[in-house]
């Protein structure tokens, strides 16, 4: 493929390595903007034109969440997100290892725009072996090159990059979460308002950004404005790494146009498992609605496209499930899943997501009734919107749409004591 | 009542890089990479020692070292087996197998997911969720480092080639 991004070094021969980053115009986009002094304003407002929206799940507007930093002078920050754990979702771990100078890079550019001179590459912990050595080293290997730290290629620039580990917490993946972890804390999101770009890390203004959004910033400078939104089709702008995961042939991430036809990266991950229907997608990592599978055929992968079949673009985890797939099951699974990683701060989150789960449990072990279906839709209602975060809505979402979309199978396990497809 | 824990200039010296990191006065940035250091030297868990020497060396009051402690799942307080494993099971991996993978290991080892085996060689870690390599799946993780696209095979080899520490 031509247009590739953040995957552009994947499958070359030292992709990882600084001299194959730079033989693919690496640091380019930067050592322009050292030497030519470019104005900050006119980088946000590049950014904000390309229509680059955040990869990490929310879609917000990149170049809009970095005009939210005030213009006082004063200790800025910017975060990199690498806490990836939203399942199904395993794309940054491939860039951390595969491209790692695209997220060094385009952490500096976002720092220089946003005036920060420290900046954090917060990785979830259990990439500790390989995707923490990587990046350490790449991060060397950009220091001994003069492209970080004091006077950046002798212009007076100083921009510091540290990365960091976490040690086991989906939450923190919640970028005010992120920042109480940053400070040693338990990752408890804060309170917003004020946002992070007000009041962040140690109060001072702070962006977090996802590791995708910010590797794909080096090549959005580096080209002509307009660029990075011609690459969309379907009448829709941009790229997206899309891991596709579960029943199909080949799981992989696929870096594709925003737009793509769903049957077309269907065909890219190698067609269905052993031939089999396609029964159910989850578009978007498992807190996003599932959509059932001939709905998804006629879909594009794009924000609008996914959001008019019910549910959201998310991180990209794309999970494909085949007819063999219990329903419930499944949904059980997730529910531990969110009731596992609750931070417990909110009581309708800490309190409801274990009812969710026991209630799923209860009735895999055959012992369910029609009136728990009903009590799993009202305590998703009761968690849905009255947390501080949106991790009790990513519990909730799941359990509405499973039941709305495969309400009779839930039933059927209800009736019969056993699952519709074994 | 167990003897102190000294950090010797070796581990002094990988803390103080973990501190350099932060502003001078945001020591307790340092707590987690640096409960990990000390995990790592002490066979895999931190001991209350551990947290007494590292809030005298943070100059962070033990309790605040105590709670990042319990809240991170990687973090462990409890004495484990040398070697960790972890078998994601979250969706992407159960679509794939990873059920029967957990349950082969479960038999292999005889013992549980969160228990480690009697001659303490494996911890079958428990709280494991999503690990981040869903097109991988089914996948484990032993000490951190990744197996990905598993079959029963695959895990009795991987298992018989550790070697202990």
């Amino acid at each position: 493929m031509i247009n590739k991004l953040c995957t552009e070094t994947f499958g070359l021969k030292n992709p990882d390595s600084l001299k194959t980053y730079m033989d693919k115009q690496g640091y380019q986009a930067w050592k322009n903007i050292i030497i030519e002094q470019t104005p900050k304003s006119k980088i946000i407002e590049k950014i904000k034109e390309s229509g680059l929206r955040g990869k990490g799940g929310a879609g917000f507007l990149t170049g809009l969440k970095w005009s939210f930093i005030p213009l006082l002078d004063g200790q800025k920050y910017l975060v990199c997100n690498s806490d990836e754990s939203e399942p199904g979702t395993c794309k940054d771990r491939d860039i951390l290892r595969y491209n790692p100078h695209s997220i060094i890079e385009g952490m500096l550019i976002a720092s220089y725009a946003i005036g920060a001179s420290v900046a954090y590459n917060y990785l979830r912990g259990e990439f500790i072996d390989e995707q923490w050595k990587v990046f350490n080293h790449a991060l060397s290997e950009a220091y001994n090159a003069k492209l970080i730290g004091k006077n950046i290629l002798s212009s007076n620039i100083t921009i510091d990059i540290h990365a960091l580990i976490g040690a086991g917490a989906y939450i923190v993946g919640e970028e005010t979460a992120m920042l109480e972890s940053i400070e040693g804390k338990r990752g408890m999101p804060r309170i917003k308002p004020p946002f992070p770009a007000i009041k962040g890390l140690y109060g001072k203004p702070t962006i977090i950004n996802n590791t995708e959004t910010l590797a794909s910033i080096p090549k959005i400078m580096l080209n002509k404005p307009g660029w990075y939104k011609s690459l969309g089709v379907n009448d829709t702008e941009g790229m997206k790494i899309f891991s596709m995961s579960g029943h199909v042939n080949n799981p992989g991430n696929f870096e594709i146009a925003l737009g793509t036809p769903f049957s077309e990266l269907l065909n890219l991950a190698g067609g269905m498992w052993n031939g089999k229907n396609i029964k159910a997608v989850i578009p978007g990592g498992s807190s996003v609605p599932v959509v059932k599978g001939d709905i998804m055929m006629q879909v594009n992968m794009d924000y609008d496209s996914i959001s008019e079949a019910g549910s959201m673009l998310g991180s990209g985890g794309v999970i494909v499930m085949d007819e063999s797939t219990c329903m419930v099951s499944v949904l059980q699974r997730i529910s531990r899943f969110y009731y596992s990683e609750s931070c417990g701060q909110c009581t309708p989150c800490r309190e409801g997501t274990g009812w969710l789960y026991k209630i799923l449990t209860h009735i895999i072990l055959g012992k369910g009734t029609q009136n728990d279906l009903h009590q799993l839709e009202r305590i998703a209602t009761q968690i849905e919107g009255h947390c501080i975060c949106a991790l009790g809505d990513a519990a909730a979402m799941p359990v509405r749409s499973f039941l709305k979309n495969f309400w009779s199978e839930f039933e059927y396990y209800v009736d019969k004591k056993e699952s519709m497809v074994s | 009542m167990n003897p102190e824990f000294i950090i010797n200039e070796e581990l002094g010296k990988l803390i103080s890089n973990v501190v350099k990191k932060f502003p001078s006065d945001k020591k307790r940035s340092a707590v987690i990479e640096s409960l990990l250091i000390l995990q790592h030297h002490n066979n895999g868990y931190v001991t209350k020692n551990i947290i007494k020497a590292l809030s005298d060396y943070l100059s962070v009051s033990e309790i605040d070292i105590y709670e990042v402690a319990t809240f991170y799942t990687m973090i462990n307080i409890d004495p484990v087996g040398r070697n960790v494993i972890s078998v994601c099971n979250n969706i992407s991996c159960m679509l794939r197998g990873s059920d029967e993978i957990l349950s082969h290991i479960e038999d292999k080892l005889k013992i549980k997911v969160g228990e480690s085996t009697k001659d303490n060689k494996f911890y079958l870690k428990d709280e494991i969720e999503c690990l981040a390599a869903c097109n991988g799946g089914p996948m484990m993780q032993v000490n951190h480092k990744n197996y990905e696209n598993l079959t029963l095979e695959k895990v009795d080899e991987i298992l018989e080639s550790v070697n202990d520490k």
